[in-house]
């Protein structure tokens, strides 16, 4: 259960938002929705724990982030505007790495079955730098079906993403969130997804 | 301990895949500690007192060349983000980065620098201390720097706030190595050198990663 209470925002001299107040029950997933540099990406960095907010505290499980600190990073998967992908690596590469870092276990059969879900067997030993922006985008999200994390916080998943891509990853998030997972994510399209909260700011 | 080691063998992968970086480092070395001999001519007496002071100093200008290369790609493309985000504490896995930095270019001109060395007529056993004092100094170079480029990530022209952060920083470990292969050629005992030079890696160690990852935290938020 993530909770947050009377957040604010400041960037540069300008306030964001402020006030804002959200809890989200296993099971539920939240669009954030908002004109561009309306705050969207800097509230998902506070949710995530990137950055401090100006004023108020965001809860897991009944605890502040703060003190959780690596505690709740085993709970939470972040997919901000950049890949984090490397360019020079291949996209086993990249997946198998990115699940190093999240200390968990990935076998190479798991990580081959999530690029084939995204369509991108047979190019599992190219580079990236070799791929389309939507392929990148689908590395990417490759690791949303590999990493078992509670939460997922999500900053426009849907960009450069074709018909049958935006269709897997709804799909996937359907699943996370009905197997008791929280999504957060942004998003200037409208997903027709059930059970989902809107926020707007 | 897994998510280190895996950045490690990464930024290894990496260095292997982008190899310029790596040779540039080299060959500029290779190149200014071979020119000195040819511009200054063949007098053993004079190349033999200056060698030290100019392989330690091609040695540190090498280090500089790719610095500021040693987190702006990782920044660039969100793996530094991700890092913050990993369940291992941030501060391992940038020392983790910075061994692996060691490993691509320190590394490598310790292991040149005893032929490099044969062109200024030093002796076997001033070619061990040169070794010994680049070992105990090149991760030296590396943790300091891994500071300055943590500090100038993001900023505009960073790469000349760079050198003059870190260059002034650089100096105990320039005196203490070169003196160290100095004392040896006049005949006298390095290991005082070599202890200062081991007491600093030794709180280098200890702190840069720490600083590093705070400078890095403030470039994140």
């Amino acid at each position: 259960m993530l909770t947050a209470t009377a957040l604010s925002c400041v960037r540069g001299e300008r306030l964001l938002f402020a006030g804002l107040d959200l809890a989200l029950k296993p099971g539920e997933w939240l669009h954030v929705q908002g004109e561009n540099g309306a705050g969207k990406t800097s509230l998902l960095r506070i949710l995530a724990g990137l950055s401090p907010p100006a004023a108020g505290e965001v809860r897991w499980q009944g605890e502040p982030i703060r003190t959780l600190a690596e505690e709740y990073r085993r709970h939470l998967l972040f997919l901000g505007h950049h890949g984090a992908v490397k360019e020079e690596l291949t996209p086993l590469e990249n997946l198998s790495f990115a699940a190093e870092l999240d200390g968990a276990a990935l076998s190479e059969a798991e990580a081959l079955a999530a690029l084939s879900r995204f369509g991108l067997r047979g190019r599992e030993d190219l580079a990236v730098r070799f791929l389309s922006a939507g392929q990148k985008r689908r590395v990417l999200l490759a690791r949303l079906a590999v990493r078992k994390a509670t939460l997922w916080i999500l900053d426009e998943p849907f960009t450069a993403l074709d018909v049958k891509a935006v269709e897997l990853l709804s799909n996937l998030i359907v699943e996370h969130v009905r197997g008791g997972g929280i999504c957060i994510l942004t998003s200037h399209q409208s997903i027709p997804l059930p059970n989902g909260k809107v926020l707007k700011i | 301990m897994k998510a280190v080691i895996a950045i490690i063998r990464r930024d290894l992968l990496l260095a292997m895949r982008r190899k310029s970086e790596v040779l540039t480092a080299l060959f500029f070395f290779i190149i200014v500690t071979s020119l000195f001999p040819l511009g200054i001519g063949p007098e053993p007496a004079l190349l033999k007192k200056i060698a030290p002071g100019i392989l330690w100093v091609a040695a540190l200008l090498a280090t500089m060349l790719g610095l500021s290369r040693l987190f702006a790609p990782d920044h660039a493309d969100g793996t530094l983000e991700q890092m913050a985000l990993s369940p291992t504490p941030l501060g391992l896995l940038i020392a983790g980065k910075i061994t692996a930095h060691w490993l691509t270019t320190g590394l490598p001109l310790v292991l040149l620098a005893p032929v490099l060395g044969i062109q200024f007529d030093l002796d076997t056993e001033a070619l061990g201390i040169l070794v010994l004092a680049l070992l105990l100094g090149t991760p030296l170079l590396s943790l300091i720097g891994a500071i300055g480029a943590a500090l100038t990530l993001g900023v505009r022209g960073g790469g000349v706030l760079l050198s003059l952060l870190v260059l002034p920083l650089y100096v105990p470990t320039l005196i203490f190595g070169a003196g160290a292969v100095e004392m040896v050629v006049s005949g006298l005992s390095a290991a005082g050198h070599l202890s200062l030079l081991a007491a600093l890696l030794a709180v280098a160690v200890f702190f840069a990663p720490w600083a590093t990852t705070a400078a890095l935290r403030i470039a994140l938020e």
